[in-house]
């Protein structure tokens, strides 16, 4: 392959590929179905396994 | 114990073998090459690798029999069994290698001001003492903090024991020897000549099995985790292995003159290695400096704020935004270069939607306080992580705008760089490093509390008022050496010799090293206040009792 086509190719198919992988990042984010497992996550650093933490651990 | 069919964490197991075994043969290698080197430094490099493999043969030997004859550390409060040993080591090499490193930015920014300082020595020279001091911040204290804020976080928030039982302890013992060879080959002279890149091949080699180690480790924990879903400072933190580790292995392909010669001549030639050093470069900064300390934000402001992110959405957009655009900016460091025009409108593009995903983290980093504005007033440790925040929304709104060629003309090669550099490096890296192990060390020694708030109190501004005298004077500076550069007289000649500017420069020189030197008490400080938690101390008047549970606050016994 030379350079003239893998930069055409890069500039085209690749442009298409990093654009579909974004969307389907930005909407895996937005997606309404997914807000549950993500308010469980955000809890995530806030269990509490520490001597200084206060409350009782989850496990 | 006997009847379980896992062994005692730190008995040998075949593992420990096949590692003795791999140890013995590098120490053979290492010992050959020793022998077999008419250069220096080799011989002082195969040397630390002999010392390094032997020690940690006596090291697994120690650990068996210390194992069998103590009890295993109890587990925490939710039933498991954590791995914190390396988390501690390297804790405490984060503080010392910062120390040393904040201390070699105070000898060279003093250099610049009074040249005599330079002693006419060669391994006191400028040259070789700058690429000590950025390694020793970004690699040995940056580095260090990362990998123990890493490997404690994924632990806590997968809710399982750390993979590997040598594995851990290599990484970070590994990374130790990666410091050593760098720090000292600098000091000898000895360069590959590539910014942030200096180490020559075989301590490059070195570093490529101690990352795969840590890749290693890191997803094997990953993929043994309690929880179904991987919390979001662990996707940073993995960008940030992952990309170092491809940026590293392009970055130093080269060809070594033989076995025992520590010169290697890099693959890459002209433009196309000025292009790859700096999406090295400019990666370094964005997946070292920004991702992986963007993980530590993730973490450590939510667990010190205790309440959630802001917006758990936001940090998803925030990550997939900013992997897919920081990649693309390094061509800015070539502008008017004999890079391509469009490889240059593009590194400046992609700098300046780096805004979008910057100001978006910053935004819900700041805004995980919102309801608990108060915890600025009442708790140093929130103070300091908020201000990096702050820096780091200050630094990525600065940089985009140097990346625009029209004040890249004027900013490029000045000082305004150093300054803009340093607003994110003392700003964001160091503030939410210190936040963060102000955090870590009380949890990992197991600590009610720090020895003293008081003292991060005086650490905070100490340091502040340091970072504002550094970047105040490198912006006057830096306009001041762009401005006379680009001064024309009436006749068209240029109205400055160099060498003005050079002497134009001194005041603000003096300036900046006064802000590293304050920056520099203001760690020392700090090193205090860690050493006298780690020994159990609490200062006299600062006692801290629990509140009643669901009360949210500590309150002092006797605060004044």
């Amino acid at each position: 392959m030379d350079y003239e086509t893998f930069s055409i190719f890069a500039g085209t198919w690749g442009l298409v590929l990093l654009v579909i992988m974004f969307t389907a990042a930005i909407a895996y984010a937005l997606w309404p179905s997914n807000k549950e497992m993500f308010e469980h996550a955000a809890q995530l650093p806030l269990d509490t396994d520490n001597p200084s933490d206060k409350g009782e651990p989850r496990s | 114990m006997a009847a379980s069919k896992e062994a005692a964490p730190g008995t040998l197991t075949a593992a420990s073998f096949g590692v003795g075994g791999l140890f013995v043969v590098g120490a053979l290698i290492s010992m050959f090459i020793a022998a077999g080197t008419h250069d220096g430094v080799m011989t002082f490099h195969a040397t630390l690798f002999i010392l390094f493999f032997v020690l940690g043969i006596f090291a697994i030997g120690k650990r068996h029999f210390d194992a069998q004859e103590n009890p295993p550390e109890p587990p925490a409060r939710d039933g498991i069994a954590y791995h914190d040993g390396p988390i501690r080591v390297a804790t405490i090499a984060a503080l010392f290698w910062g120390i040393a490193g904040f201390l070699a930015g105070l000898v060279i920014a003093l250099q610049l001001a009074f040249p005599v300082l330079n002693f006419d020595l060669a391994f006191l020279n400028f040259g070789r003492l700058r690429p000590l001091h950025t390694s020793a911040v970004i690699f040995a204290f940056g580095g260090n903090a990362l990998i123990a804020t890493s490997l404690y976080v994924v632990q806590r928030t997968c809710k399982t024991r750390i993979a590997g039982d040598l594995a851990p302890w290599f990484v970070v013992w590994g990374y130790q020897l990666f410091i050593v060879l760098a720090a000292t080959g600098y000091l000898l002279g000895v360069t590959q000549g590539k910014e942030y890149a200096e180490p020559e091949w075989y301590v490059d080699l070195w570093l490529t099995i101690v990352w795969v180690t840590y890749l290693l480790v890191f997803l094997f924990t990953l993929a043994k985790r309690k929880e179904p879903h991987i919390y979001v400072a662990n996707w940073f933190y993995l960008a940030f292995i992952v990309t170092i580790a491809m940026l590293h292995l392009v970055n130093n392909a080269a060809v070594p003159v033989s076995l025992t010669s520590p010169k290697s001549y890099i693959i890459w030639s002209g433009v196309q290695d000025a292009l790859i050093q700096w999406w090295y470069g400019h990666n370094a900064v964005g997946f070292f400096l920004t991702a992986g300390f963007l993980g530590m934000m993730y973490y450590f402001v939510p667990k010190r704020a205790e309440r959630p992110v802001y917006s758990y959405r936001l940090s998803i957009v925030h990550f997939w935004a900013l992997i897919f655009l920081y990649i693309w900016a390094g061509p800015h460091h070539l502008h008017y270069t004999a890079l391509p025009d469009w490889a240059q409108t593009l590194g400046m593009t992609f700098s300046i939607m780096l805004w979008m995903p910057s100001w978006g983290g910053m935004i819900n980093g700041l805004m995980t306080l919102s309801g608990a504005w108060d915890k600025l007033r009442t708790d140093p440790v929130i103070r300091m992580l908020v201000v990096s925040i702050a820096f780091y929304g200050m630094s990525t709104f600065e940089g985009p705008v140097m990346s625009i060629k029209a004040v890249n003309s004027l900013s490029h090669y000045t000082d305004w760089t150093i300054g803009h550099v340093h607003s994110g490096a003392l700003g964001w890296v160091g503030f939410v490093t210190f936040g963060a192990i102000y955090c870590l060390v009380p949890w990992l020694w197991n600590r009610k509390q720090l020895y003293s708030l008081a003292l991060v109190n005086w650490h905070f501004w100490i340091a502040t008022l340091g970072i504002v005298l550094y970047i105040t004077a490198m912006w006057v500076s830096g306009i001041l050496q762009g401005l006379m550069w680009r001064a024309y007289d009436s006749l068209g000649f240029l109205e400055y010799s160099f060498v003005e500017s050079v002497e134009a420069m001194h005041p603000f020189y003096v300036i900046r090293a006064i802000g590293g030197g304050l920056f520099l008490i203001g760690a020392l400080i700090m090193a205090y206040n860690i050493y006298m938690t780690i020994q159990g101390h609490v200062r006299e008047g600062e006692a801290m009792e629990p509140a009643p549970a669901g009360d949210g606050q500590l309150a002092a016994v006797g605060a004044k």
